[in-house]
């Protein structure tokens, strides 16, 4: 066994069209290490190494695993080198059982009994030694999002993976599992494994790697030991200047006049299973209120009852100085009209037309406003005027209004939407997942505007799955478990900790408890 | 991002082109495999089509028809709605039209008998449309399904009415008592005799001109009203607009309406305009052709005008054709259609990535540059 390193990659250089994806990029990851691509979005990351698992093959530049040369064509040809690659998103089959998932493109027999067979055999034992339990009949539509990564991860190991790509593996976790993820991580690499974790997550990045490469606009900027490298210096490095982080500008002056008020919301949905129960919640002016849980815990229908989406099934709220029963519930322009304003959770289906021009995303749900819209006829220069200021004030690059919503990058969407939002000073602006699928430079400027909002006097509640997004913005706290409010806190009384015990429901358990929880 | 986006103008004008001309190739070759010679074929089309002016009237008569029934489809197409039913919307439209007429024709002057024979016929395809509609949007039912059901409930309405109401007794065949004469649309004939122009007597009337206004309000309404906008934004993302607060069974009963109604002005050419009685074969298949012509138009009136207009041709070319040409069957014709439909419908966008090979390479990498890293930044 020689100590060539697990993967070699010299020289690459990748275009497509006028995009040069990665430039004379340099990577070499030693065998049983877990090493680090970290960028933003665009940076070459996934270009890089998508030309490793054969998706495209580089313009120059040459590859070796385990010190052999390889030209790498297609991923039959990766795995066949005992390269595996888990996808951001899944590439599972939600009708077929785990196992059939597994199996799926590499039975090893022709009659599918027995074929199902050596494969149940073989991934009980890969079970055992790794740790990842999956359930094998289960439909993958069934099984968590946990549960089908742990599934991917299965499946890739199943097919001889020695080196392992993770694509932002822990995106769509929550904490638990996270841990969980990362207990398996530490689990392989002790048994051999090579891993390559893709993130922009930099925490992430301190706690597991071991050496980790710092991608911009599709070169390497920096490559260090994980022992030699801060956060606030991979941060530098990825953004390409000081980028502040964490909690900065807390407010000084305490909440002021409740502007929002829901109690009693109750939401059953088609399949009969309750996502609301009993929910009470208050918004005032000047604070930030944080709704922490792991997802599906009902934090997209609270979302979705305040801004008038969702009707609830009983429930009365009251805002702006009017009523609502669940019998007549706000609508999404009544709301508008009082003043609530809504950034969406989902960006690609609520928050914008995809396939319309930014200048016509730009006035979505107000278009019915009188410098928008006289007598029914529509003011073209008047929405693209409003289009060009709200991308200025943004910051929205390219600042061209005529481009496609679909054409900008998620970062770019997402200050679009907060521009129309915050653009009619609401009173009461409900966020959802602000920073999702967002680069660290753009995160900085969201929190900026959501502070600012608060500053101004405006409620605002922000729900994510993020912790740290929880614990940057938020003045309270307000945590969900299965549809009602598992606890509410003070910012001063939360940490990690504290909120990941509530959301996985555990009371107001000790700290003590919430470790070992978090460690098993 | 392989696959960029083609850019507007190619989407719009090159990939359309490039898919009809793969078509008559491909028909080409067809025609001169059966024996005929397919450069004479096509000049004798050309020519049957637009070189003569009594020619060029059947070619915008039939492009009238198809300029409607297009218009439908495609305003329904952009609330995100698939209407089959163009073919028995525009029945129905024959049918408000030919009915007010024979009901107020002799009481009436023509300038109050066409306006209240429009606004019948429009009517008509509106409610006949507006049915499906409610089904989708309040019971679930697939508009697809039921307006292909409802275009043979409206052919049966037609024969039953025409045969057990409207024939005259008497008469052997199925038709009603011709309209009086102020239900009459003026024949190009006579419009052009008026301003003093001689043109030969043909089937195309007065009707053509409120297709290019129909063609015209549809594009206004679509991209430059509020309602046309709230239309889009549903067909496009329906969870888009109802995060909009617009509500999109109100949509889906605003888009299957005027679509109605827009086929149901097919009732203003073929009935009023030609016929002047109502019959039985007046649609004949154009309701369908609609679906041909707003696939190759992209959904865009100015798209679909000039698609009526090249299916205008094909019939009355083709016409020509298989009279002049020996051995040349009609149903060469209808083969010919059906490769155009085949490349500019349903394989519209097969070529597209051929096409935006060709346009990237012909565009100068160094301009394209600072505008594709740009929008990555």
């Amino acid at each position: 066994m020689s100590d060539a390193p697990a993967v070699e990659m010299l020289g690459i250089s990748k275009r497509f069209g006028p995009v040069q994806a990665n430039a004379d990029v340099n990577l070499t990851v030693a065998r049983g290490t877990v090493h680090g691509i970290v960028g933003e979005n665009g940076a070459g990351k996934s270009t890089l190494m998508s030309v490793l698992y054969g998706f495209y093959t580089s313009d120059s530049g040459s590859i070796k695993v385990f010190g052999q040369d390889a030209s790498i064509r297609n991923a039959h040809e990766a795995i066949a080198l005992g390269i595996g690659m888990v996808h951001q998103h899944f590439m599972l089959v939600d009708t077929l059982t785990a196992l059939e998932n597994v199996m799926l493109g590499a039975e090893p027999h022709v009659l599918l009994r027995k074929a199902e067979a050596q494969v149940r055999h073989r991934l009980g034992e890969l079970m055992a030694s790794t740790g990842l339990k999956v359930a094998l009949d289960a439909l993958v539509g069934d099984l968590s999002v946990g549960d089908r990564q742990r599934l991917e991860i299965l499946k890739a190991l199943y097919r001889g993976a020695k080196i392992l790509i993770l694509d932002e593996p822990t995106a769509v976790l929550t904490p638990q599992e996270t841990e969980q993820l990362f207990g398996v991580l530490n689990l392989l690499r002790g048994q051999g494994t090579t891993i390559l974790l893709i993130t922009h997550k930099l925490k992430e990045v301190m706690r597991l790697c071991d050496r980790v490469t710092v991608m911009r606009a599709g070169r390497v900027v920096e490559e260090v030991a994980i022992a030699d490298a801060t956060l606030e210096g991979l941060a530098e490095s990825m953004v390409g200047r000081k980028v502040q982080m964490g909690r900065v500008g807390d407010s000084d002056k305490p909440a002021g006049a409740t502007l929002l008020q829901a109690s009693g919301l109750h939401v059953v949905d088609a399949m009969g299973v309750a996502r609301l129960h009993d929910l009470a919640l208050e918004l005032r002016a000047g604070e930030i209120v944080g709704v922490a849980g792991v997802s599906g815990n009902g934090q997209s229908e609270l979302l979705e009852v305040l801004s008038g989406l969702l009707v609830p099934q009983q429930g009365r709220m009251s805002v702006g100085g009017r009523q609502f029963e669940a019998r007549a519930w706000i609508d999404p322009r009544t709301a508008r009209t009082l003043g609530l304003a809504h950034v969406p959770e989902d960006r690609h289906e609520r928050a914008m037309v995809m396939s319309f021009a930014a200048w016509e995303s730009a006035v979505l749900g107000y278009e019915w406003l009188p410098q928008y819209c006289r007598v029914g006829w529509m003011q073209h220069p008047q929405m693209r005027k409003a289009t060009v200021d709200m991308m200025e004030r943004f910051d929205v690059r390219p600042r061209d209004a005529q481009l496609l919503c679909a054409s900008f990058s998620g970062g770019n969407q997402q200050k679009l939407v907060l521009a129309r939002e915050l653009g009619q000073s609401p009173q009461v602006l409900l966020v959802g997942q602000p920073t999702r699928g967002v680069d660290i430079g753009a995160i900085e400027f969201i929190y900026g505007q959501l502070r600012a909002m608060r500053d101004a006097g405006c409620a605002v509640l922000v729900v994510s799955s993020e912790l740290d997004e929880i614990l940057a913005l938020s003045d309270r706290v307000i945590v969900m478990n299965q549809g009602h409010v598992a606890g509410e806190l003070p910012i001063e009384h939360c940490n990690e900790k504290t909120l990941g015990m509530l959301m996985i429901g555990g009371g107001s358990a000790t700290p003590a408890t919430a470790t070992t929880e978090v460690a098993a | 991002m392989t696959h960029q986006p083609l850019p507007r103008w190619a989407d719009l004008v090159l990939l359309p082109i490039v898919n009809l001309a793969v078509a008559l190739l491909a028909a080409g070759v067809m025609v001169w495999w059966v024996g005929q010679d397919p450069l004479e074929v096509l000049k004798v089309l050309l020519h049957g089509a637009f070189g003569t002016p009594r020619g060029l009237s059947y070619t915008l008569y039939y492009a009238t028809t198809f300029v409607f029934t297009g218009l439908a489809v495609a305003v329904a197409f952009h609330g995100g709605l698939f209407n089959i039913g163009g073919e028995g919307q525009a029945i129905l439209g024959g049918l408000g039209t030919g009915l007010v007429a024979l009901w107020l024709a002799a009481s009436l002057p023509a300038w109050l008998m066409l306006p209240l024979m429009l606004l019948a016929g429009a009517l008509f395809g509106m409610v006949w449309a507006a049915v499906p509609a409610y089904l989708q949007a309040y019971r679930g039912s697939h508009v697809v399904i039921t307006t292909i059901m409802f275009n043979f409930l409206a052919s049966s309405l037609l024969v039953y009415l025409l045969v057990n109401h409207l024939k005259v007794p008497g008469n052997m065949s199925v038709e009603s008592a011709p309209f009086a004469d102020s239900a009459k649309l003026p024949s190009m004939a006579t419009f052009l005799g008026w301003l003093g122009i001689e043109w030969p007597n043909s089937p195309l009337n007065t009707s053509v001109f409120l297709a290019v206004m129909a063609a015209a309000g549809v594009y206004f309404f679509l991209w430059h009203t509020r309602l046309g906008y709230e239309l889009r934004a549903t067909g496009s993302s329906a969870r888009a607009a109802a995060y909009a607060g617009i509500r999109p069974k109100h949509q889906v009963m605003l888009a299957m309406g005027l679509s109605g109604a827009l086929a149901g002005m097919v009732g203003m050419n073929e009935v009023a305009g030609v016929n002047g009685r109502l019959l039985l074969e007046y649609v004949s298949g154009a309701g369908f052709t609609g679906i041909a012509v707003s696939l190759m138009g992209r959904s865009h009136p100015f798209g679909i005008v000039l698609a009526s207009v090249l299916f205008g041709a094909l019939f009355q070319g083709g016409a020509e054709v298989s009279f002049e040409v020996r051995g040349f069957s009609r149903d060469m014709v209808v083969m010919l259609q059906g490769f155009i439909v085949l490349f500019s419908g349903a394989m519209a966008y097969v070529l597209a990535p051929a096409v935006g090979w060709a346009v990237q390479g012909l565009r100068s990498p160094a301009a394209t540059t600072s505008e594709k890293g740009a929008a990555h930044g």
